[in-house]
């Protein structure tokens, strides 16, 4: 999902910075304020061990195999903020050690995978958690497997929002095709996050959201968290899946750089392209989305009940490994 | 290729040149070659022209270029082919697939001639907070030690397993990733001991 440079334009790059900045910036705030000294080497440890364990290949079908990206992964085991600094780090490194991933694309890389796809993951991952009146261990399961996949679907979203703004693909166009594959992706990334939270919770349970954070400064994080992703979202998603074609309009003169967009480039489904079937495009894709989204709520919760059969409740009150 | 291949590097004269300059001028390329026109334009020969000749002074391999290169294109004509599906593309194609190429070859150079250390002092000079600066360092010193640890228990699973079961073969990856964290998590408490015991407030 690495965006190279070469495909947004300066504006989204600039946007896209700014808003990871911010989104960053709360991250330190929040670790600064909740982490212990102690931790602090986990936070290094855990980016390298992010990196590791990207270079891992899940086979997939003959031949072919994908690997884990573990930012829902790494918000689960530690933590909203700390997770998106270690991602955060771990973009840095991919992109000045290693070359992959642009540097003007970086703000963008930041704001998809570190965090709209770990705030948002996470959220689900909380929300579930709170609504699941389950034994823990199989709802932590479900949980996860479910926010991963919320997690990919919605990095991918976030990412085909730039392209579009960036007007190097029409969104009529990128939407779709970013969204159904990454809906495919997803099913990995949630399988192997659920399996791996999974062997950590029977290992080493007490690892698990490691770096405890509690008290009014994490709500004021979360609310801050929130509105960022709220607000990428309408950014760069909402111009171009709302029926009025004014709306990007709207964004750019707030934003003082609506006299380079003419009304051509407004990429309004209807205008732009007269093939019958792309006016309903997003309308189609969101109601795929809707049943992609139920499908794999139900798989994760098959996906926890074959992984942690009720026999497991019977020991449940066996000493677990300490 | 292993991502952390080790290469041997001959210094240039580009290695000599401060990180600081290098950083800025990588990203005044990437950032003019992203701004250049959405078609094939003599524009496009500037950046190509004078990466030319960082290449020549930076002394990097070509079969090390190409492979990097290749390794990236397959994410580059990803993107690439659906802008050829959408209407009027060829000439937006053509100019994206420049535009990454170039990028991608000018921050090959700068992560050839430029060690992480370096982009890590600049990086501390350039504020970065404090939090960010020590889990990068970390990340960078322990990365070759993770990968070898994680690659040292695959073998070893491995080694124990006699078939390939396509069943399992995920559960087993999974319990050497999880594994492999709990072993990170053990690792950091060793390092904040040792990082102590030298004297780190």
């Amino acid at each position: 999902m690495h965006l190279h440079d070469g495909y947004l334009d300066a504006k989204t790059a600039l946007l896209c910075t700014g808003a990871s900045v911010v989104g960053v910036g709360i991250a330190v705030r929040q670790v600064r304020s909740c982490l212990e000294a102690r931790q602090m080497p986990l936070l290094g440890l855990s980016a390298a061990f992010v990196f590791a364990a990207q270079m891992l290949n899940f086979p997939v079908v003959d031949g072919t195999s994908g690997h884990l990206v573990g930012g829902v992964l790494i918000a689960i085991l530690l933590g909203p903020s700390a997770a998106i600094l270690v991602i955060t780090c771990v973009l840095m490194v991919q992109c000045l050690m290693f070359a992959d991933g642009g540097l003007m694309a970086l703000g963008a890389n930041v704001l998809n995978m570190a965090v709209v796809s770990v705030c948002g993951g996470y959220f689900v991952f909380r929300a579930l958690k709170w609504m699941l009146r389950m034994e823990d261990k199989r709802a932590t399961v479900f949980a996860a497997a479910f926010a991963s996949w919320c997690g990919t679907v919605l990095a991918s979203i976030a990412c085909a929002g730039e392209l579009a703004l960036s007007k190097t693909l029409p969104w009529s166009f990128i939407f779709p095709a970013m969204a159904n594959v990454h809906m495919l992706i997803g099913v990995g990334e949630g399988v192997a996050t659920s399996l791996i939270v999974l062997a950590v919770l029977r290992n080493r349970p007490q690892l698990v959201a490691g770096i405890k954070a509690d008290g009014p400064a994490t709500w004021a994080g979360f609310i801050g968290y929130g509105l960022l992703v709220a607000l990428a979202l309408a950014v760069f998603v909402a111009p171009f899946a709302c029926p009025w074609p004014d709306g990007l309009e709207a964004v750019a003169g707030a934003l003082g750089f609506a006299n380079k967009a003419t009304p051509h480039s407004v990429p309004a489904p209807l205008e732009d392209y007269r093939l019958p079937w792309v006016g309903s495009v997003t309308l189609a894709t969101a109601v795929a989305g809707a049943i992609g989204t139920v499908i794999a709520f139900i798989s994760a919760y098959a996906l926890a009940r074959i992984l942690v059969p009720p026999l497991s409740s019977a020991r449940k009150h066996a000493p677990s490994g300490d | 290729m292993h991502p952390l291949e080790i290469e041997h590097r001959r210094i240039r004269l580009l290695h000599r040149v401060p990180p600081a300059i290098k950083l800025l001028v990588a990203l005044g390329l990437v950032t003019t070659t992203a701004m250049l026109p959405r078609r094939p334009d003599a524009l496009y020969w500037w950046p190509a022209a004078l990466l030319g000749v960082l290449w020549l002074l930076s002394g990097m391999p070509l079969l090390y270029t190409i492979r990097r290169l290749l390794l990236f294109e397959f994410f580059i004509v990803g993107i690439g082919l659906m802008s050829l599906l959408a209407p009027a593309s060829k000439d937006l194609f053509l100019s994206a697939f420049m535009k990454s190429n170039l990028c991608i070859f000018a921050m090959l150079l700068l992560t050839w001639t430029t060690p992480f250390p370096d982009i890590l002092q600049e990086l501390r000079r350039a504020r970065l907070p404090a939090v960010m600066i020590t889990t990068l360092a970390l990340m960078s010193r322990y990365l070759p030690v993770l990968a070898e640890e994680s690659a040292r228990m695959q073998r070893a699973r491995a080694s124990r397993t006699f078939s390939r079961q396509h069943r399992l073969a995920w559960r087993n990856l999974a319990n050497i990733t999880a594994q492999l964290f709990i072993r990170s998590a053990d690792r950091a408490e060793r390092i904040y001991l040792a990082m102590c015991a030298r004297g780190w407030k």
